[in-house]
């Protein structure tokens, strides 16, 4: 049996293996050469080396967004993760109505980025208007409208996440502590948190990503207004293409910059929480 | 197992993820999707039409059109042309704001555009490897001017193929309210020929607002970034224009700003005697100014002959809708006209198959000869064109007659300077500083730094090899 899964597994992988090559390889390899190339449409690129990287270093608008991103994922990270988390505990305690509750926390994220980013303005906005300002009147206010509209994206689809981790728990594990005389604090502390590890590895991967990416809800709520300070890395990279002739190459080595900035902080990310885990 | 239950999770999850990006992408790019399965509907069945009807040849046509107000009208032509001819034309609109970036995409298809647009100078800079020189061409004969052509040398590279014109739109019913009022201080629209009349007349209307019903004089400079063109590319052209002027240039590498005070004097009374506070400005969009001005809450409204068909058939008549100068306190400015050009340049993408290419010159002829081409340029679109054979072709638009006033009476159109501008980044620039200014977060310096300053910097940028 394992021998002749060993023989075969080229043509079960196949299928993958094209799709993965054609959506996901070709065009990065494409994309990771044609960051060293001065190029109007991607059919046409002409090699020019590593001038494209030293036109990034004298960017102060790309350095600003690296910041401002950095900033937003750390805040949106730990508040997603924890709001998740308290809600995904609330959830599990067998409350009346606790399917209902969990289907309209998770609602949220059946709707894509842009249109989201536009109804969130025009609440943000009518709120705002009572004291005479916009959400684009400065970049704080922008910066707090994107934390409120991805944790309302995201809190309920980590919610699930942490609900799954927590129902996994063995019920006499926790019935061991409390016999034990544990306080629900020492239970939360030492025996849910650590059980759930996995599940916190997920969410801060996914909300630690997410937030660097984030791309949809930046364009559509402040599109990086006013003077570009509340412009997002993803967002950065885009009008950086579009924004000027002959700069469609910078665009491209930006976004090179930018994966190898997410790859390495999940990475991290993921060697730190996985070496918490605790195998059951 | 427990591993593997969370090991499925975060399958399931990373699907799902795929899932929603899916929805979000999908979101973006449907307005231009629709009108794409409305043509891929009309060209199967105008395929169909070929086979049976006369044969003809090879070539066919794919025009990447610019102007989504016409989308239909463009449909709506091509099949005209195919049940006549049977060429095939196939025609897509890119979604508003993002025709740079559907053309980028689209020409580095096999299937790519024949015909397509660019915006000036320096939007044919990025393209200008891809146009085919149309010196030859009918369409180039047909040209009323050499204006109105895009050259590089002796080469046609692009052709324009509608005038536009803007100033500040008004409301004449409002305004002649204005000039009875006993303590008015400009009497007539006569008088109303330059910046301190213009200030004036504000000022009276914005103080008098309640006598008039009305909610200010401007309508909101709407500084929202799909809307803040009006002002960091309409309006600044004319301190480019007139710095032009004095040095008797029609492009530069770097700009002085000579006539930055005048940007400041008018963009000052556009936010200060306007329907709303400054503050509010960064969201509001072009539409909110169109709606004030076609409910007649305000009097003035700086746009173009293409707005017409956002105010028409409102509270506002339209033998009430006038066009005036935008006014900025230059020289000699009692002579001046309305801001008339185009931004507009077809251009034939010399890469295509000789039989394309011959295919779509064939077409861009038609276009503007023939008579169901004219009729729906100049009466469904409501262009103004550059072409000789429109001549009993004019639009019943109000706003291109005022324009036809001014020239008539002999005053000077103002040229459109803005295509030289030199990048998209150098006007969202230009118009982040306008606004954080006109908010009060920022100082009418950084305006300056992003008016002349950035010139230079971005020229060097665009232009370096």
């Amino acid at each position: 049996m394992e021998k002749a899964i060993k023989k075969y597994f080229p043509i079960f992988v196949l299928p993958t293996m094209v799709a993965f090559t054609i959506g996901f390889i070709a065009p990065f390899l494409l994309g990771v050469y044609l960051s060293f190339c001065k190029f109007t449409t991607v059919t046409d690129a002409k090699f020019v080396g590593i001038s494209n990287y030293t036109k990034i270093l004298g960017d102060s608008v790309f350095i600003h967004s690296l910041g401002y991103t950095a900033l937003f994922t750390v805040v949106s990270v730990i508040l997603i993760n924890v709001l998740a988390f308290v809600i995904a505990m609330l959830l599990t305690k067998g409350i009346k109505g606790t399917n209902i509750f969990r289907t309209v926390f998770f609602m949220p994220n059946l709707i894509g980025g842009i249109i989201l980013g536009y109804i969130w303005q025009l609440l943000l906005n009518g709120i705002l208007a009572h004291f005479q300002r916009t959400l684009t009147y400065s970049s704080v206010y922008g910066f707090w409208g994107l934390i409120i509209l991805m944790c309302w994206q995201q809190i309920g689809y980590m919610m699930i996440i942490y609900i799954s981790g927590i129902q996994n728990i063995p019920g006499e594990l926790i019935e061991a502590a409390k016999i034990d005389g544990a306080s629900s604090w020492q239970v939360l502390k030492s025996v849910t948190l650590p059980m759930v590890m996995p599940s916190i590895t997920i969410c801060t991967f996914l909300t630690l990503t997410n937030g660097f990416k984030l791309f949809d809800q930046n364009l559509a709520l402040t599109n990086g207004a006013p003077s570009r300070m509340s412009e997002m890395l993803a967002l950065n990279i885009y009008n950086t293409f579009y924004g000027r002739t002959g700069y469609e190459g910078v665009g491209q080595a930006k976004a090179v910059v930018f994966f190898l900035i997410v790859a390495v902080i999940a990475v991290l990310q993921n060697k730190l929480t996985r070496s918490k885990e605790v195998q059951q | 197992m427990k591993f593997k239950k969370v090991f499925a999770v975060l399958v399931s999850a990373t699907m799902i993820t795929g899932l929603f990006a899916g929805c979000g992408s999908n979101e973006k790019g449907s307005s231009a999707s629709t009108s794409k399965s409305s043509n891929s509907a009309s060209s199967s069945k105008e395929e169909a039409d070929d086979q049976d009807a006369k044969p003809s040849g090879d070539g066919k046509v794919y025009y990447l059109n610019f102007k989504p107000e016409q989308a239909d009208q463009w449909v709506d032509l091509a099949k005209t042309y195919t049940d006549e001819t049977g060429v095939d034309v196939q025609v897509q609109t890119a979604a508003s704001g993002t025709y740079e970036s559907t053309l980028k995409s689209e020409m580095a298809k096999d299937e790519a555009p024949t015909l397509f647009q660019v915006n000036g100078p320096v939007g044919l800079k990025t393209w200008k490897d891809y146009c085919y020189d149309l010196s030859d061409s009918q369409i180039y004969k047909d040209l009323s001017s050499d204006d109105y052509a895009l050259k590089d040398g002796d080469a046609v590279q692009g052709i324009a193929y509608v005038i536009e014109t803007y100033g500040i739109v008004y409301n004449k019913a409002i305004l002649n309210q204005y000039f009875e009022l006993p303590d008015a201080e400009i009497k007539s629209i006569d008088e109303l020929n330059n910046f301190d009349a213009l200030k004036k007349v504000a000022d009276g209307i914005q103080a008098h607002k309640d006598d008039l019903g009305v909610e200010g004089a401007f309508t909101s400079a709407g500084m929202d970034s799909s809307s803040d063109w009006r002002f960091k590319t309409h309006l600044a052209n004319l301190p480019v224009y007139y710095e032009y002027q004095d040095k008797d240039i029609d492009s530069t590498e770097a700009i002085e700003g000579t006539y930055l005070d005048n940007y400041k004097n008018i963009w000052d009374l556009y936010i200060t005697d306007s329907t709303c506070e400054p503050s509010m400005l960064s969201s509001k969009t072009g539409e909110d100014a169109a709606s004030e001005f076609a409910l007649g809450e305000a009097v003035f409204y700086q746009n173009g002959t293409w707005a017409y068909n956002d105010v028409k058939d409102m509270e506002v008549a339209d033998e009430d809708m006038g066009m005036l100068p935008i006014y900025i306190g230059a020289k000699g400015e009692e002579n001046q006209g309305l801001c008339t050009g185009s931004e507009n340049y077809w251009c034939v993408n010399k890469n295509a198959s000789p039989e394309d290419i011959q295919a779509t010159l064939d077409f861009m002829a038609w276009v503007v000869e023939s008579d169901a081409g004219r009729d729906m340029l100049a009466n469904e679109m409501g262009f103004v064109t550059p072409f000789t054979t429109f001549d009993e072709y004019l639009p019943s638009n109000p706003l291109v007659k005022a324009n036809d006033e001014y020239t008539k009476a002999g005053k000077t159109p103002v040229s459109w300077n803005f295509t030289t501008m030199p990048s998209e980044t150098w006007k969202n620039d230009l118009g982040s500083a306008l606004l954080e200014y006109a908010q009060g977060t920022g100082e009418w310096d950084a305006v300056k730094t992003a008016f002349v300053d950035n010139w230079a910097t971005e020229y060097q940028a665009s232009n370096a090899e």
